[in-house]
């Protein structure tokens, strides 16, 4: 646990140094979605169950931009530092385990979770998209889906030999995941058998959870979707250390 | 306890091909033990099975009393100093944040370890480079901040592969002081490098390694002995320069006939009086060349014809 928190405090050196442009850098691209999507579609769309379209979308923002921060950290930085820097190495050579090394990296990840999707919070607040004081809870909730993206990349991370490959998972299933939670449009909107699948999208649960929290609009109904991320987390949380290890000793 | 390490018929396979093939040694309480051999001799698979990138699943090893199976666990791994072959640098830092950080997976305080840190940088000849990122310092340099690395915990055992690779004559200079140092503290040293006189100069025993195998072990001067006699003529000249029946003849003077590598070399006990009798063998003196035997003669006697086999 020492070498994790030690790993930990690497990465934070790290992202500490690029915050600023991280952040601005981050915080465009949610901005300028909002702005085209929310304003520019929304005046087309009508209401979504009481919720102008900017409004429906601004909470789906936080969670998914969380979810691409989280997911670049574990797939391509972690990419580098395990086949390029040989950062993982070196730290085996000290007396970190494998374990410690996945620890580091997903902690690592929820940390980027949380870090922005506050920093998207803060651009909706901004936009006056917040409504409620519950809001203040979406850092700490952001913690679940950020343990769920973290693992689910770094697993991937771990599988393939090559950083091409690593296209695939952002095509194939960050994407989909972003353009089946919830974010854009209501799922009710989709066939039957897809809503039942998206229960598998942990996007979904976390949209789900940040919409009602930025409204206000909070429910038992909640536990059900962080009982879901913190399923999946239990149900991934050795798999990258599987294909880690695989990696790192030979 | 006095025994550090043990190994008794350590092996490993990678897929078909064996990469070490049962070797068996002791390293003993403050001491340095050399690894000489090849490249590919398997001295840096048995680095890695004794540090932790490496699992152990033929034979037996033993680390402070402990049995390593199948891995390295951390707590030994606390006690370690690590120079890996390959310079592993972390490349988003700076020197001293490299040591910082390296310092933390030991638990040891950001305080603490930039205090440490800089007296490490000092000896190591960086301390006008604390600041500067690792990208932007040379090879050596790179290779001196890995070596301060390996001590930041100040380790009980340190373990260097090939340490001293792409140093200056000076910076290698200083780096043997420095563990010579540490071995007059007490600590435990092992040591692969290229250099033979490195190996006589820090090593109080060294093994031959070839091809997976241990083929001799003992300090550099027992080897000496051992081995070759103590000294030895080489002949710079080709092959197919030199007199017919050569071989007898030196063997009429006294002398011992090697092959290594191509180039003819005469062992012999005694070397003055041998050396007046070249021109009667018909070897000119100024193609011959009289040393005292040394451990790379050793090296090549034993490992030298590795290829023709
Ligand atoms: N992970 C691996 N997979 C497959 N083969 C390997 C692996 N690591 C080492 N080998 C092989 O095992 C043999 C021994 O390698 P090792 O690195 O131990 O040699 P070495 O004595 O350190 O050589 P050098 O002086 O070049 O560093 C080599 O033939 C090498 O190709
Ligand atoms: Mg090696």
């Amino acid at each position: 646990m020492k070498t994790a928190l030690g790993i930990l405090k690497r990465h934070l050196i790290v992202f500490r140094r690029t915050l600023w442009s991280n952040t601005v850098f981050n915080a465009l691209e949610p901005f300028l979605y909002l702005s085209a999507m929310g304003y520019g579609l929304g005046a087309y769309v009508q209401d979504i169950g009481g919720m102008s379209y900017i409004q429906f979308l601004a909470p789906g923002m936080v969670a998914s931009a969380a979810m691409w921060a989280a997911t670049f950290e574990c797939t391509y930085s972690s990419f580098v530092r395990l086949h390029f820097q040989k950062t993982f190495h070196a730290m085996l050579a000290g007396p970190a385990t494998v374990t410690d090394v996945v620890a580091g990296e997903v902690l690592f990840g929820i940390v980027k979770n949380v870090v922005f999707g506050i920093v998207i919070l803060l651009v909706i607040a901004a936009m006056g998209q917040v409504q409620s004081v519950w809001s203040l809870l979406i850092p700490v909730f952001l913690i679940f889906p950020g343990a769920v993206f973290s693992l689910m990349a770094l697993s991937y991370t771990g599988i393939i030999g090559h950083i091409d490959y690593l296209n695939y998972y952002i095509t194939l299933v960050t994407t989909p995941m972003y353009l089946f939670a919830g974010v854009f449009f209501p799922i009710v909107s989709m066939p039957a058998w897809m809503q039942t699948l998206v229960w598998l999208n942990p996007l979904y649960h976390s949209v789900e959870v940040c919409r009602a929290l930025v409204v206000g609009n909070v429910s038992m109904i909640l536990w059900q979707h962080i009982a879901s991320l913190a399923l999946f987390a239990i149900v991934l949380g050795k798999v990258p250390g599987y294909f880690l290890k695989k990696r790192l000793i030979s | 306890m006095s025994c550090v390490i043990k190994a008794e018929n350590l092996g490993k396979s990678y897929g078909k091909f064996r990469a070490l093939k049962g070797i068996s040694f002791t390293i003993n309480k403050g001491e340095c033990f050399g690894f000489l051999g090849h490249n590919g001799a398997g001295k840096s698979t048995t680095m890695r099975m004794i540090y932790g990138l490496s699992t152990v699943d033929e034979g037996y090893l033993e680390v402070m009393g402990e049995r390593i199976d199948p891995i390295t666990p951390p707590r030994i791994k606390q006690i370690f100093g690590i120079v890996p072959q390959e310079d592993n640098l972390d490349p988003d830092l700076s020197v001293i944040e490299n040591l910082e950080v390296y310092g933390g997976y030991f638990g040891i305080s950001s305080k603490d370890a930039r205090t440490y840190g800089k007296e490490l940088l000092e000896f190591m000849g960086l301390a006008d480079k604390v600041n500067v990122n690792v990208e932007m310092l040379s090879g050596g340099a790179k290779r001196r901040l890995v070596i301060a690395r390996a001590l930041i915990n100040k380790p009980q055992v340190i373990i260097l592969d090939e340490p001293t690779t792409g140093l200056d004559p000076q910076a290698r200079r200083l780096v043997w002081q420095k563990l010579r140092r540490l071995k007059e503290d007490g600590v435990t040293m092992l040591l692969t490098t290229h250099y033979m006189e490195e190996a006589a100069q820090i090593c109080d025993r060294i093994v031959i390694m070839n091809d997976g195998l241990i083929l001799a072990v003992g300090s550099p001067e027992e080897l000496v002995r051992q081995y070759v006699l103590p000294f030895v003529i080489e002949v710079r000249v080709s092959m197919e320069m030199l007199p017919s029946g050569i071989n007898e003849k030196i063997e009429a003077i006294g002398g011992k006939a090697e092959y290594i590598v191509d180039s003819l070399f005469i062992f012999t006990k005694d070397g003055k009086r041998l050396w007046d009798k070249l021109n009667e063998i018909g070897l000119d003196h100024h193609v011959c060349y009289l040393r005292p035997a040394n451990l790379e003669d050793v090296f090549l006697k034993l490992t030298g014809r590795r290829d023709e086999e």
